[in-house]
């Protein structure tokens, strides 16, 4: 018997994963912000496909909440900030690109390793979900620290929210407030992130964190 | 100004006054509990600490001899304190120089934190009232701190006290155990194993013992003690290192269950080392308090001997010879809470009256003070051991136990225990000549400075709270029994007998402990023939010797006029030559020099001494280095950039997650 609707989540929280392994690998500002995009999108569908597989009207507005902020919102303020503050718009990454994707690799290793023997008991779809999203947020992790750039660490914590609110939908029970939390959250780290970046960027003219942190008198690399 | 110094009076006669009835009231309501024989004990569990929990209290028969021996001591400072209080804002009429300012809130705190640290029965209510003791008693030390010398000192003890606290942390998870229960009712249930219990005791060691002033722990104590105000040195030196050692007995006697017969060894060489090396550094002193105060490091090391001795003897199934060493160490704890606050009443005395603690600059004080000049007597021979005081029948009672080493199955501890009577007699002389100094240099002799020779007797509640130790030096030394037979019951519940079990004839007035292989002694003869001789000796000088026509040299030497300074006196480092000289060397590293002008030079000659107390030189100084070595290193860590940070949290939470999938697989 083909269960589609276990088929078919799997099929959006890979896809969730795939774009962060996407997301890893992006050079440039533009290209990045559209992953991300597609990323909220993947994760907004995955949300929505779970309310209707469960029956579960509240995860509609999980859906209809990233959608909105994440796949809409956030990214065209992101670009507008790129555009007004016309910063350089190529990425340069701290690792290795190569070494980075192996340690990707390993980490969604990892995560799957630790968390089927934990959560053995639990449905198969609940397991499968914990284990990509735990796989992106430490990829998420991953991407802050393998990139100099203050947008591009932007969308590494957004995108460790991502994995956090794949594992909320996935996990039957999730009660809608913590959602709304999430979600507000996002929202109000958005805006901060936002204000530091104007604010750094006129003060020092720059996004690169290396200059940054030469200005605060350590020895960077 | 003057209103305020009034309104700081009344305040100061409240809380002074205030603690004095609490203290006494404890005083009181610890004697009936012990006199009226304390087989129930009380416990009392009140709903505050752990919410699972509670904080549990209880008082059995040896806390409420320690009860009794911390609020005795508080009676007297508080008196003391008073009168010193009133003394001082005479002398300063500036508000912000007054002694007591920053005393009052804390000192009825100290002494609070110092009872409930007795009254805990549940770890976690020990170990609170321990740190609220430390803490109370570092703002104490603080009060002084105008003073150039109290920061560091009040450094030095914040980072001992800490680690102190931290070692019993440990002890205490440790005899807690796997459930976690750290009732000590609990504790009690489950006897650790013997690589545990020795830990623990190590642990139990290091940390009150750092609170005691065992040495190599002891380098706070001469520093910090003496920092205080006089009354809260007493309360320091005589009563705060009392109740680290009811720490080291609660754990040892009563929490680790039945000792093995080498707990007893380990805490003996700590008790010599400390006994003889802290007598080593009070002859070195040439300040009063300091010498006091390290003082007190040899008297902790003659009591933890005799608990030792105790735990030999238990161990060996002898219990009443534990009795007897059980009994002579809970008898100096009281003696040595008494005559050590009366000591430190002396030196706050003579610094009220002149102003200085430097034994260099006093001399001749008997002429000047001679209430004081008594009472310190008193308390310096009742230090030094001399009969028909109370040391003396503390070190007799240690002795009885010493001689009984013979019973003992093992020769390592016979022989070991002959090795710690020499050294406990070392000791007991050595500290027999630091205490002649300490009168001698004090207040015989000619007056060295014109602050000594100006000098004014101090007030009435000075000396009344002098008196009262000074008289139950006397009592005690006269009729020990009574005390001895108050305390049996906390000595029965250590060491399971009494010390006069099985004799029947008993009198109040002879103390003749059971195994005491026949000796006794009886105070009142003892005073009776000493106050004999002493009239005849008067009389015969009186009648034959000081009479006679002396005559002295031109030269002065005979300390005749050209010598308006009294220079060519015995000074406080010229009487503790022969001794530097003998011991100081190869123990402390002293070295005397000696400039001398040449032929025509009209400079004066000049004496230095140099000594350096080990415990710097090969333990603090390294660790001292080690760590700041190893916070250079850390240091770094300060600096870095933010996704060096981002980076090790990173690092952190893989490993943490590898660990788990490591170990669930």
């Amino acid at each position: 018997m083909i269960d589609i609707a276990y088929d078919a989540s799997h099929l959006l929280g890979t896809l969730v994963l795939m774009t962060s392994f996407a997301l890893l690998y992006q050079r440039r500002l533009f290209a990045l912000l559209h992953v991300f995009t597609v990323q909220a999108l993947a994760l907004a569908a995955a949300a929505a496909w779970q309310a209707y597989a469960h029956d579960d009207p509240h995860l509609y507005i999980t859906a209809v909440l990233t959608l909105a902020l994440k796949a809409i919102a956030i990214p065209v303020a992101l670009h507008r900030i790129v555009q007004r503050m016309n910063i350089q718009r190529t990425v340069e990454p701290a690792l290795g690109i190569g070494l980075t994707m192996l340690a990707g690799v390993s980490l969604v290793t990892l995560s799957i390793l630790l968390v089927l023997p934990v959560t053995e008991g639990a449905t198969a779809l609940t397991r499968e979900d914990l284990a990509l999203s735990l796989s992106v947020v430490l990829l998420g992790l991953l991407m802050m620290i393998s990139r100099r750039n203050a947008v591009s660490q932007v969308v590494g914590f957004m995108s460790i929210e991502n994995g956090l609110i794949l594992a909320a939908v996935g996990v039957a029970g999730m009660p809608l407030v913590v959602e709304m939390s999430i979600a507000f959250s996002v929202m109000v780290a958005f805006i901060i992130f936002g204000i530091f970046l104007f604010q750094i960027r006129e003060r020092f003219e720059t996004l690169d964190m290396r200059r940054i942190e030469s200005f605060r008198g350590e020895s960077g690399e | 100004m003057a209103v305020a110094a009034r309104g700081r009076g009344w305040v100061a006669t409240a809380v002074y006054g205030g603690t004095a009835v609490a203290c006494g009231l404890t005083v009181l309501w610890a004697i009936t509990t012990l006199a009226t024989g304390a087989a129930e004990p009380a416990a009392l569990v009140l709903p505050v600490g752990l919410p699972w929990m509670g904080a549990h209290l209880r008082t059995d028969a040896l806390s409420a001899f320690f009860l009794l021996v911390v609020n005795g001591g508080g009676v007297t400072a508080s008196l003391f304190g008073w009168g010193y209080e009133r003394a001082h804002t005479h002398q300063h009429t500036d508000p912000h120089h007054a002694p007591s300012g920053p005393v009052l809130p804390f000192f009825p705190l100290f002494l609070a934190g110092m009872s409930l640290v007795l009254l805990a029965a549940d770890a976690f209510t020990f170990l609170v009232s321990w740190e609220f003791m430390s803490l109370t008693s570092w703002l104490l030390v603080l009060s002084t701190h105008r003073e150039s010398e109290t920061p560091a000192a009040a450094k030095l003890y914040l980072i001992m006290a800490s680690v102190g606290t931290v070692c019993l942390m440990l002890a205490f998870g440790l005899l807690a155990g796997g459930p976690g229960d750290m009732r000590f009712d609990a504790i009690r249930q489950h006897a650790p194993g013997d690589g545990m219990a020795a830990l623990v005791l190590l642990l139990v060691l290091l940390g009150a013992g750092s609170k005691a002033g065992l040495v190599p722990l002891h380098v706070w104590l001469p520093l910090a003690h003496p920092a205080a105000p006089s009354h809260v040195s007493a309360l320091m030196s005589g009563v705060m290192t009392k109740v680290a050692v009811y720490a080291i007995v609660r754990v040892a006697f009563d929490l680790l269950g039945p000792p093995a017969w080498w707990w007893g060894g380990a805490l003996m060489a700590a008790g010599t080392i400390t006994a003889v090396m802290g007598v080593m550094y009070a002859l070195m002193q040439d300040d009063l308090k300091r010498l006091l105060a390290c003082s007190t490091i040899e008297n902790i090391g003659v009591i933890l001997i005799a608990l030792a001795l105790a735990l030999v003897f238990k161990a060996s199934s002898t219990p009443v010879i534990a009795a007897l060493a059980m009994s002579a160490a809970l008898l100096h704890i009281a003696n040595h809470s008494l005559f050590k606050s009366l000591l430190f009443f002396v030196a706050g005395a003579v610094l009220t009256a002149t102003g200085t603690r430097d034994l260099n600059r006093l001399g001749g004080l008997i002429h000047r003070l001679p209430t004081t000049a008594v009472l310190a007597l008193i308390g310096a021979a009742a230090i030094s051991a001399l009969p028909p005081l109370n040391g003396f029948v503390g070190e007799w009672m240690l002795f009885q136990a010493i001689l009984n080493a013979p019973a003992l199955p093992e020769w390592s501890s016979k022989i070991g225990i002959a090795v710690v009577g020499a050294a406990v007699a070392l000791a007991a002389a050595l500290a027999a000549a630091c205490f002649v100094r300490f009168y001698g240099i004090a207040f015989l002799g000619r007056p060295r400075s014109p602050e000594a020779a100006q000098a004014r007797e101090v007030g009435t509640a000075m000396r009344a709270a002098m008196l009262i130790p000074a008289a139950l030096c006397v009592a005690i030394g006269v009729l020990p029994t009574p005390l001895i037979r108050l305390f049996g019951p906390a000595v029965r519940a250590m060491v399971e007998a009494g010390p006069f079990d099985d004799r029947a004839y008993q009198p109040w007035f002879w103390l003749a402990p059971t195994s005491a292989v026949g000796n006794s002694y009886n105070g009142m003869v003892l005073l009776v023939v000493i106050a004999v001789l002493s009239a005849v000796l008067v009389l015969v000088i009186h009648r034959w010797a000081s009479n006679r026509v002396r005559w002295s040299t031109a030269w002065g030497c005979g300390h005749e006029e050209p010598d308006p300074g009294a220079l060519s006196q015995y000074s406080a480092s010229s009487f503790n030559q022969p001794i530097r000289r003998a011991f100081g060397g190869t123990l402390l590293n002293a070295h005397d020099r000696v400039s001398m002008p040449e032929p025509g030079d009209t400079r004066p000659a000049r004496l230095t001494v140099n000594w350096r107390d080990p415990a710097w030189t090969f333990l603090f100084t390294p660790v001292g280095t080690a760590l700041d070595w190893l916070t250079e290193r850390v240091n770094v860590l300060q600096f870095l950039t933010i996704r060096r940070y981002l980076t090790l949290m990173f690092a952190a939470l893989v490993v943490v997650l590898i660990l788990v999938a490591v170990v669930r697989s």
